[in-house]
């Protein structure tokens, strides 16, 4: 099991970092929200695969490790809160620059008319 | 504590001066006086026990563990030095206060000159050296804005550059010697280091750590061939220069040889290496003076050759020689600065400082010329001055010294050589300007200054010519305490007097002085051979390399930095690939001792649906709705992932996490397009795969090997302290609010501050909204389905109870502070959803930002509550109450912050949809459009 879940994080790692290495913003923020998944799974990892073990002081001799736990309930809710803001931030972006390509202005090669005016408007 | 309210004081005044903008120039100099005036008395209150041998300290305890302090001391070295900052600061500022045009800010520069007076006691006062360094600094930033006061000429601008480089530099170079020095010693106490000259001296890097700390000593006192940015930094006001370029920011320098001399002198390194570098600079210095037109010009190269020749008295190896080096910091701060004021007076009064312009300003301004004389005179080392007492002690320490082995006779011949020089300026100061014949065309028609800006250079040309005269009386007691401190507890014997007999030193400056005069009258051959020499342009050496090195540096980046966020990206996920992948080669076995756990069919049918979702994702990636919903697949198997293997909070975080972040993308999804356009080469998506496919390898190969190890954890702390110590057997819970407290308090700010990113961003956002979707279909009209609306709302209590009864459970059982904040946002956003804003708006008036930022404070003041208990912050307290007809409850504090926690998240993650979702809710232009409260 050890294995399978370790390939899962490898294929969340693949598919993140593909999408984040895309060329518009959308699916770069779906990459990173696939990548902070990984991250988290590995993190809570750390503290070992643990079947059907409590969760609560009182009700076994063995636990889960808490810590990592901890640590990525927070990563969770943050890393929301970073998608958030990069997603709007790219909503920002589009707005203003009329483009949503990472760099603010799209490459020249077969766009020329609307979006050379790479006037950034801060 | 009255050492420390000394640089106290003169930090207030630098506030207080600040703030003194509406009051007239009168009133803002005396408020600006006040403070130094005070600490003044201060010193002179504390200066009869240091007089008596006493060493006043005064210690506060900051970072004990990196052994820092706050720590001052007063001994005879600082008190002489104190005296000094203090009288010619307060000087300098009255003088100032009839220098600066109607034009200049006053507040501005005496607040700056206050800052850098702070700065100056901070380093003769200090008791550590870190603290020591961190004013050593502040000198160089106050020095920079006092340079580039007129900020609107670019000398000034290009002239503080200079300056803030090359003694930044140096004061780098001083904080590693000053942290090899206190390694070597163990301490970075004052004390202590300066106790531990042999210790010092015989270790391995005592070579290293003299010459990083002789770099800064050297940059900041302009030592060749460190001294070209003096004269550019007489782009200052002059006030300015009469009081950091001569009197007292020059002298850290040395003050930072006289301070370390017990501990690092003594040695042949430094013997070689100060006295030949403060002799070069003296008659390096000595030599440019005499060919400068401009008096300031002048007078920066006579402070660069007297600094050499303190430096050079350093450095010889005799104990006399470095109590002349202290007296003649004394007497070159009194002549230079009065000069200095002098030539503002002449400078203001005429608009010119070009001495070929300037002649025969004795009939105009016969008081300034009377005292500038006087002071020159002292520069010049003329007997019954203050200057002629310390150059002869200098002569006579030129001859004892045996430096040089056989050859040792050259350094009093060159001191000579370099005292004749010394008094052919001076004489040009004084016969070019004053006499010479008459002016041509001044700028201005000079006239005698006002009375009261003369009275700074009365006061010192008086001393100057008081310890010229009377030696014994004036200066014995500070001269002595201070070799006292210098020489590490012994002094030899000596007499400061006027008349020593018929003797060597005497017929030096018989000869210096004819030497000078002759050398004057004849300049003009000296000047025809200046000006047939290659000129030695140490600006323009600067600046060429430091263009060469931005030059340099602008390629690199260039180079590496074109604009291309992929690009980036790519180099680092490429850089991550290598420095993560090559261990696992170095590696023998990728998996370890623990036992592997069998698969079972759950497990393998979530694994499997987890990839499929996320390899949909990427597939469809073009298509935006399509790649989110699969995304959405991967979130939910996440969560149920954690469920599976015993983690219900984070499956539940995760879970309500989800939801919010697929509203928010599909929020998103209406103001971004609904595709992603092909664009990348079959290469680029090759390598691209290659690259992802090779870190996910790598990821999974570390995971694997990481969970197949035995895991040896600081958790069991935890559990065993859960329930004694923080009151709760939900461990996840107890950590966020009580053991990792402060953690989660510094993750709900960061929360709080991306929301109000958010806000910001979306603030006067020019409304994008596309009238169709990607294939032209219009929006459907039907905004708010009625179903949802009537069913949302009867939710909405059952949620908050919900939400309620996992927040109170949060410390025993799986629940908590934000994941009861998800549910209730999640329970808000469906209102959203079924009603849109303006229904909310109408409907909710407070304000997110408000309610994020109560959130906070709550989190915070439960934190600060145990303060009031005598405990550290955020440590918790419970108990346990028995009340009647409900039973035995836990009242824990933890509660209160976890209340902070909910708030904080229900604000935040309402901010950021709500403020996303009103722009949606925004009629067609026709309709009146509502302000909307977020």
């Amino acid at each position: 099991m050890e294995l399978l879940y370790a390939s899962s994080v490898g294929v969340l790692v693949s598919c993140g970092v593909f999408l984040i290495l895309r060329s518009r913003t959308f699916p770069v923020v779906l990459g990173l929200t696939m990548f902070s998944y990984a991250v988290n799974l590995f993190l809570f990892s750390s503290g070992r695969l643990s079947l059907n073990q409590a969760a609560v002081l009182g009700t076994s001799t063995e636990y889960a490790d808490p810590l990592p736990q901890a640590l990525v309930l927070t990563a969770i809710v943050i890393g929301f809160a970073m998608t958030a803001f990069v997603v709007i931030l790219a909503i920002r972006g589009r707005t203003d620059l009329g483009n949503d390509h990472v760099d603010g202005q799209v490459p020249d090669k077969n766009n020329h008319n609307n979006d050379n005016n790479n006037k950034v408007k801060v | 504590m009255t050492l420390l309210w000394i640089p106290l004081l003169s930090l207030l005044g630098s506030i207080i001066s600040s703030m003194t903008g509406k009051l007239t120039r009168n009133q803002s100099t005396g408020l600006t006086l006040l403070m130094p005036i005070t600490a003044l008395l201060m010193t002179i209150s504390l200066a009869p026990a240091v007089f008596s041998g006493e060493v006043i300290r005064s210690t506060f305890s900051w970072i004990p563990l990196l052994g820092i302090d706050i720590a001052f001391r007063l001994d005879g070295l600082a008190l002489l030095f104190v005296f000094m900052i203090l009288v010619i600061g307060i000087l300098v500022i009255f003088y100032a206060r009839y220098y600066l045009s109607s034009n200049d800010s006053m507040p501005k520069l005496y607040a700056y000159l206050m800052l850098f007076m702070t700065a100056m006691l901070g380093i003769v006062m200090s008791n550590n050296v870190i603290q020591l360094w961190f004013f050593w600094e502040l000198t160089s930033i106050s020095s920079f804005l006092l340079i580039s006061y007129w900020w609107h000429k670019a000398e000034a601008r290009n002239g503080a550059i200079m300056a803030l480089t090359i003694t930044g530099g140096g004061g780098l170079a001083l904080l590693a010697g000053l942290l090899l020095l206190g390694n070597i010693v163990g301490s970075y106490n004052l004390d202590i280091i300066l106790a531990s000259r042999d210790i010092i001296q015989a270790h391995d890097w005592y070579e290293v750590t003299l010459i990083l700390i002789l770099l800064g000593a050297f940059t900041k006192s302009a030592q060749f061939p460190f001294h070209f940015w003096l004269p550019h930094a007489m782009a200052a006001p002059t006030p300015v220069s009469a009081y950091l370029h001569s009197a007292t920011m020059v002298k850290a320098g040395v003050f930072l040889l006289a301070r370390f001399y017990p501990a690092l002198a003594g040695t042949d390194i430094w013997f070689i290496i100060v006295s030949l570098t403060g002799l070069t600079t003296l008659l390096f210095g000595a030599y440019v003076a005499l060919f400068k037109h401009d008096l300031k010009g002048l007078l920066a190269y006579s402070t660069i050759s007297h600094l050499g020749l303190i430096t050079l008295l350093f450095g010889l190896d005799t104990k006399l020689a470095a109590v002349a080096a202290i007296f003649h910091i004394i007497n070159h701060a009194t002549f230079k600065a009065s000069l200095f004021m002098a030539t503002g007076i002449i400078d203001h009064e005429t608009g010119t400082r070009d001495m070929r312009k300037l002649n025969g300003m004795w009939r105009f301004m016969p008081y300034t010329a009377t005292l500038a004389m006087v002071a020159a005179a002292a520069m010049a080392g003329v007997p019954l001055l203050n200057g002629f007492l310390s150059k002869e002690m200098f002569f006579a320490e030129t001859l004892h010294q045996q430096l040089l082995g056989s050859m040792s006779w050259l350094i009093p011949v060159l001191a000579t050589i370099a005292g004749a020089f010394a008094v052919a300026y001076s004489a040009r100061f004084i016969h070019d300007v004053f006499f010479n014949g008459d002016p041509i065309d001044l700028p201005k028609q000079p006239s005698e200054a006002p009375r009261y800006m003369r009275l700074p250079i009365e006061i010192l040309v008086v001393l100057c010519l008081v310890v010229g005269i009377v030696p014994n009386f004036v200066i014995d007691d500070i001269l002595k305490s201070a070799s006292f401190a210098v020489l590490g507890g012994y002094v030899p014997e000596f007499e400061v007097s006027l008349w020593h007999g018929f003797n060597l030193p005497l017929l030096m400056s018989a000869i210096a002085v004819s030497g000078g005069l002759l050398m004057y009258t004849q300049r003009h051959y000296l000047f025809q051979f200046h000006a047939s020499l290659p000129s030695l342009n140490g600006k323009k050496l600067f600046d060429n390399s430091i263009s060469a090195l931005t030059n340099w540096c602008q390629v690199k980046i260039n180079t590496i930095e074109n604009g291309s966020l992929q690009r980036y990206l790519v180099l680092m996920f490429v850089v991550v690939l290598f420095f993560a992948g090559w261990p696992l080669f170095e590696m023998n076995q990728l998996s370890g001792q623990k036992p592997l756990t069998p698969v079972d069919v759950h497990n393998a049918m979530g694994a499997a649906l987890l990839m499929i979702g996320a390899i949909s994702t990427v597939i469809w990636y073009r298509t935006r709705v399509i790649s989110l919903l699969m995304l959405s697949v991967v979130g939910l198997m996440v969560s149920i992932a954690f469920t599976r293997f015993s983690a219900p909070d984070l499956a539940l975080t995760q879970l309500t996490v989800e939801v919010v972040t697929v509203i928010l993308l599909m929020l998103a999804l209406f103001f971004l397009p609904q595709n992603s356009p092909k664009e990348s080469s079959s290469m680029r998506v090759l390598r691209d795969i290659g690259i992802s496919a090779g870190l996910g390898i790598v990821i999974a190969s570390i995971c694997y090997a990481l969970i197949t190890r035995p895991l040896e954890s600081i958790s069991d702390f935890f559990l065993a302290n859960a329930k004694t110590g923080g009151g709760g057997t939900n461990v996840v819970n107890v950590i966020l609010v009580d053991f990792r407290g402060f953690d989660t308090l510094g993750e709900i700010c960061v929360l709080g501050i991306a929301a109000l990113g958010i806000y910001k961003l979306l603030i006067n956002l020019p409304l994008y909204i596309p009238a169709t979707d990607s294939e032209g279909r219009p929006w459907a009209k039907e905004r708010y389905p009625v179903l949802l609306a009537s069913i949302s709302q009867s939710l909405l209590p059952l949620a908050l109870l919900v939400s309620f009864y996992i927040f109170l459970r949060g410390h025993n059982m799986p629940g908590g502070g934000f994941i009861a904040g998800l549910v209730t946002a999640v329970a808000f956003i469906l209102q959203y959803i079924a009603h849109g804003s303006n229904w909310i708006a109408e409907r909710l008036t407070i304000k997110y930002r408000k309610i994020i930022a109560s959130g906070i404070a709550i989190a915070l003041l439960t934190g600060v509550g145990s303060w009031f208990f005598g405990r550290p912050f955020m440590t918790t307290w419970f108990e346990y109450f028995d009340i009647p007809f409900i039973g035995e409850i836990e009242l824990a504090s933890a509660l209160v912050f976890d209340i902070g926690v909910y708030i904080t998240v229900v604000g935040s993650t309402l901010m950021i949809l709500a403020s996303l979702g009103k722009l949606t809710a925004n009629e067609p232009a026709n309709a009146p459009s509502k302000e909307v409260n977020i």
